[in-house]
């Protein structure tokens, strides 16, 4: 598709249209090429047998639009990278490049772990399932030897995944599976969505689409006709080249056309019952395979599914892991490491666990909130060209410049720090840049260590705490991790009676052995946490590693389009920066745009609002906003312009869902939002 | 009985093949044998009974045994007329005879083709035409049911339209009449029947009389809660390898002893029957681990417990209290200082029913809200995270929303969860106490939660 195509500008007049014609512009018809989305569909279902299916090319949908389009190539602006974006109105160019480049490698890393994590922990279900689908097509191709299996040939084998509430987190899983699928089992896997199938017939054309295109009337005796020969095709060139090494020993005979309904709950029962009752009639000629995604309980499947359709399915179930467990593990893996120089402060990482426990249980969100902050980080903070690897962060300390050394002065932890230092060393710090250097150096080693020592004595803490009844220092190794960012842990009442607890031993009494072992560990430990686990705050050059501006992350993951729109209609100043516009509190100007005038009048109203006054009560604003004569005979007076401009603001609010309108009274509207004045 | 069907022209061997096949329904299918003749027949069979009763299982062993030319269609495939045409004609006359109909072709188109194909292959025999789950025919184009029914007459063919369904004949009659069809009913299987067919599906590595046996005690435990041959099918397959496992490891021989070994696995088996919740192996899993743990048979059914976010978790407590309280009561429950209310007309006549035995109310959006933000126990900001949280909900199908899908402003929604869903997820918000606000509401209805 086209990139540069462009709409000719609204002209005002023939001649200045002329003119673009001059400047070299061309009216040209440009078609363009719409790929349906069946099309996309055949790409996932079909890859693995393109050789053995003869896909119909995709028929083009043709558009035919009218373009202005400029011939000059070098004249057409390049399209900016996300690195200019980054770059764009930083003053330091080569520093923000560097921090580009810095915030790249990191997430790339970042990235990289934390897929393969998810892997892992997918890998235990996906296993699972697809064994059980292995075995079932052995079932299959065994035919009726088995007695167990004859006497279940009529059910189609069905897993039920039961993946956890949040359903986009899903996809993952199922491309997963689906990819594992074609590469070992089956050429024939399809996903379908519920948005896709509203309709029965969809379910069937959906299938086979996937499969075959050429068919208007797609049923399931095409698709077995279908099956029948690529089975008989596969068969035959199975003979007659030699095995392909790629293809696996159980693919040759009669793979199964795997069918994954991704999510189960959205699909209209009915739909989905009749589907099955479909499949159930062809299940001795065609290999049929299910796989139900399953976001709520099992149990729905019963909801969904009356006896007689479930009782056509042999259901096996399968539970992938909680997603709380998940993103513990995901914690564990990028946030408590050493590894990453990038961190997070304790508001931040609170601001996007509780969004994850509060809204969505979203692993996945999690990640992009994490991406933000770390994008936030280096974007905002020039001084994050220091937070890379130890070795690539001495180097940088070495090449900053005098510019990046007066912030790196003017850092709170560092200026703590130049207090601390002699009178003599803190002349040298505040004038030699030199010397700074050496000494950021130094600090960044410092703090360097100071996250090698954190992280282990943290786990140490965590294993000594998590086992104790009502977990005073928190459950979860983050909970702990949190409020030791925070604030002195050792200063928390929790942790200070824990420990007595802990210690608590018969005084009087002569101690055992065992008890002053106990009592010489819990002080090791207890020394450790003090000389490790103070919070990064106190660490000079923090500021460097850690992101803290919660109130940025949460404005940007979480929105309150409500309170916004609010905002925007009561102090338009906030949005528009007009000086104009700024006025006090709860009042507002009446240069304002109509609609904040029309907001402001309909606030001063009950549930009922009589049109013709709150007419009347613009109209006099507005000609106090146009400098009219107060006493003069128009002042106030509804003109067609007026009347207009009203009306539309009205509209205007009625869109965004304050009023409507309302058959009590036919020249009345009603509000939809409480309070007021 | 092949003796008393010798007269109707079939070969002798077939007829003894074919009915060998049709165990218990000999009666069922003389009848049907001597309703099919060669020269003329009737226009239409309609035959009914319960699920698994042979219906489909006879009509498809006379009509294949006997090599009779037959078409049969399920309904439930047909999404459009066109499509049920055309599976007539091709399992009719062959491969090439669909494409003559149109694109969506009518029912006058069908008779057309029909009898063109007709006259170019006239026929020796009747033809038969097979309707599965033919109840879904009253759901299409109105003259189609009645034009099947006298198909024999529009085509001028012989033919013969049989239509199979679990429905009696009476909700199928249209309001302008039509004609009659034979009706054929085939009852449901007796125990000594079902014993008989279920013995049929004996082991090979077994003999016949153990598996008998077997069957035997199975219907002894279950014929009483289920008779559905296919169920009572699944249910043996589902039990025979832990009967016989006494066997494989070579103690018990007696079928008494085995008896005693099977049976509190069957009872076991009970809770979950019709369930279909997990498949054999699984099921065999549980039962082992269970006999460690010592607890009740979990299925599908025992996973019952969602995981929620916390706000969700709220907005389902607030929706399930905004569908099954009216209105009226929001203030009194949800407002610290509402105004004295009379206890005896608190109440209305109608509202004393119980709301659980009427159903879900339907409430807008606003007054789900109000809930939500007076039973959630901090300050939360309408962010949009809340209502999307809203949306997911109604995909999961936890809430539904009714009327129009795409109504902006205004939606109304039902809480479509139960008490018990509600109480466990009660209990993980609201630690300490015992669900304050489910319990305050059954208080109050005291005639309601009588019901409960």
């Amino acid at each position: 598709m086209k990139a540069t195509r462009k709409l000719p500008k609204p002209t005002q007049s023939t001649s200045s249209h002329c003119n673009n014609f001059k400047d070299g512009a061309v009216v040209k018809l440009e078609a363009e090429t719409i790929v349906s989305p069946n099309d996309a569909h055949s790409l996932d279902g079909n890859c693995n047998s393109a050789e053995t299916v003869k896909v119909s090319p995709p028929k083009p949908v043709q558009t035919k639009g009218c373009f202005v389009f400029k011939p000059s190539a070098n004249k057409r602006r390049k399209t900016p990278t996300v690195e200019d974006y980054f770059t764009h109105g930083c003053e330091d160019t080569e520093n923000s490049k560097l921090r580009f480049r810095n915030c790249q490698t990191l997430w790339e890393k970042m990235k990289a772990d934390t897929e393969l994590l998810q892997d892992e922990l997918n890998r235990k279900i996906l296993d699972s399932l697809l064994a059980f689908i292995r075995k079932s097509v052995s079932t299959f191709q065994r035919g009726t030897d088995d007695w167990a299996s004859r006497m279940r040939a009529h059910e189609i084998p069905t897993a039920a995944l039961v993946l956890g509430v949040n359903v986009p987190d899903h996809d993952m899983t199922f491309q997963c599976l689906s990819d594992q699928l074609q590469q070992s089992v089956t050429p024939f896997v399809v996903s379908v969505q519920a948005t896709e199938c509203a309709g029965q017939s969809c379910v069937c054309v959906q299938r086979s689409t996937n499969v075959n295109q050429k068919r208007v009337h797609c049923s399931l005796i095409t698709l077995c006709n279908w099956y029948k020969t690529v089975t008989k095709v596969c068969t035959a060139s199975g003979t007659a080249r030699k095995k392909r090494t790629s293809v696996g020993k159980d693919m040759q005979q009669h793979p199964p056309i795997v069918v994954i309904f991704k999510d189960l709950e959205a699909f209209n029962p009915k739909v989905l019952q009749d589907f099955i009752l479909i499949c159930s009639r062809y299940v001795e000629q065609l290999p049929l395979m299910f796989v139900f995604g399953i976001a709520t309980s099992p149990s729905t499947i019963q909801h969904m599914l009356p006896h007689s359709v479930s009782s056509l399915l042999g259901i096996e179930l399968f539970q992938s892991l909680s997603c709380t467990q998940h993103l513990a593990s995901v914690i564990d893996k990028v946030i408590l490491t050493s590894q990453f120089p990038f961190k997070l402060n304790g508001k931040v990482l609170q601001v996007l666990v509780s969004i994850f426990l509060y809204h969505d249980f979203s692993v996945r969100n999690f990640i992009n909130g994490l991406q933000l902050a770390l994008l936030e980080h280096f974007h905002s903070q020039p001084l994050s060209v220091l937070c890379c690897k130890e070795a690539a962060a001495l180097v940088h300390a070495t090449e900053l410049s005098h510019r990046d050394v007066e912030r790196l002065q003017q850092l709170p932890s560092f200026m703590r720090y130049v207090e601390e230092q002699g009178p003599q060393e803190q002349v040298e710090l505040l004038t030699s840049d030199d010397h700074v250097k050496e000494v950021c150096q130094k600090l960044l080693k410092d703090l360097c260590k100071y996250h090698k020592n954190y992280y282990p004595t943290l786990r140490c803490l965590h294993i000594l705490t998590a086992s104790l009844p009502k977990y005073p220092l928190g459950k979860q190794i983050r909970e702990l991790h949190i409020s030791c960012l925070e604030k002195n842990v050792w200063e928390n009442d929790e942790y200070v009676s824990t420990l007595l607890e802990m210690k608590t031993s018969r005084r009087t009494k002569k101690m055992s052995q065992f008890e002053i072992l106990r009592d010489q560990a819990l002080e090791f430990i207890d020394s450790l946490v003090r000389s490790h686990l103070a919070p990064p705050e106190s660490q000079p050059l923090y500021e460097v590693c850690y992101y803290s501006s919660s109130a940025v992350l949460r404005r940007h993951l979480n929105a309150t389009p409500r309170t916004s729109i609010q905002t925007a209609l009561s102090n338009p100043y906030h949005y528009l920066k007009n000086e104009d516009l700024r006025a006090e509190d709860g009042t507002v100007s009446n240069a304002a745009p109509d609609i904040c005038i029309v907001y402001k009048l309909h606030l001063e109203c009950g549930r009922l609002i009589n049109l013709y006054d709150w007419l009347e009560a613009y109209a006099t604003v507005v000609s106090a906003a146009e400098g009219k004569d107060p006493d003069s005979a128009d002042f106030g007076k509804v003109d067609e312009l007026k009347h207009a401009r009203f009306i539309q603001a009205v509209s205007e609010l009625e869109f965004l869902g304050f009023i409507k309108s309302t058959k009590q009274k036919t020249d009345h509207v009603s509000r939809l939002t409480w309070g007021g004045c | 009985m092949a003796a008393q069907l010798q007269h109707l022209g079939y070969e002798d061997e077939k007829l003894q093949r074919v009915m060998e096949r049709l165990p218990c329904r000999d009666v069922q299918a003389s009848m049907l044998l001597a309703l099919m003749g060669e020269q003329c027949s009737y226009p239409s069979i309609f035959i009914y009974g319960h699920r698994a009763t042979g219906k489909s299982h006879v009509i498809h062993t006379l009509l294949k045994e006997l090599e009779l030319p037959y078409a049969t269609v399920s309904c439930v495939e047909c999404v459009s007329v066109g499509l049920l045409f055309e599976q007539v004609l091709l399992s009719l006359f062959g491969s090439d005879s669909a494409s003559l109909l149109s694109r969506s072709p009518s029912l006058s188109d069908f008779v057309r083709v029909y009898k063109q194909l007709c006259v170019q292959a006239s026929a020796k025999q009747t033809r038969y035409i097979v309707l599965d789950r033919a109840e879904l025919l009253r759901d299409m184009e109105a003259n189609l049911l009645p034009a099947f029914l006298r198909l024999q007459e529009l085509v001028e063919d012989n033919v013969t339209v049989i239509l199979l369904s679990e429905i009696v004949w009476d909700k199928f009659r249209p309001n302008t009449g039509c004609f009659e069809p034979l009706l054929l009913h085939f009852p449901d299987y007796s125990k000594g029947e079902l014993q008989q067919i279920l013995s049929e599906d004996s082991h090979p590595s077994y003999s016949p009389e153990l598996y008998s046996a077997f069957i035997n005690i199975l219907l002894g435990v279950f014929y009483s809660v289920c008779r559905d041959l296919r169920e009572l099918r699944h249910l043996a397959a589902l039990h025979f390898s832990k009967f016989v496992e006494p066997l494989e490891q070579g103690k018990e021989s007696d079928t008494h002893k085995l008896w005693r070994n099977i049976e509190p696995h069957l009872k076991k088996a009970m809770q979950t029957v019709y369930l279909r919740e997990v498949s054999s192996v699984q099921w065999e899993q549980q039962l082992q681990m269970e006999e460690k743990e010592a607890g009740v048979v979990r299925g599908l059914s025992a996973h019952a417990h969602v995981e929620l976010p916390y706000y969700s978790k709220f907005l389902l407590i607030a929706a399930y209290l905004a569908s099954y309280n009216p209105a009226r009561t929001d203030k009194r429950f949800f407002l610290k200082h509402h105004g004295k209310i009379k206890k005896t007309n608190f109440l209305k006549k109608h509202e004393k029913t119980s709301n659980h035995l009427l159903g879900p109310k339907p409430f807008p959006l606003d007054r789900l809200l109000a809930i939500f933000y007076s039973v959630v126990d901090s300050r939360v900001a309408p962010t949009a995270s809340v209502f999307c949280q809203i949306s997911s909900l109604v995909t999961l199908q936890l809430l539904n929303q009714v009327g129009h899908d795409d109504q902006l402003d205004a939606p109304k929604y039902k809480c479509a969860v139960s008490l018990d869903f509600i109480l466990t997820i009660s209990r993980c918000v609201y630690p300490m106490l015992y669900c304050p606000l489910v319990t305050d509401w059954n208080h109050c209805q005291t005639p309601a939660s009588a019901a409960l």
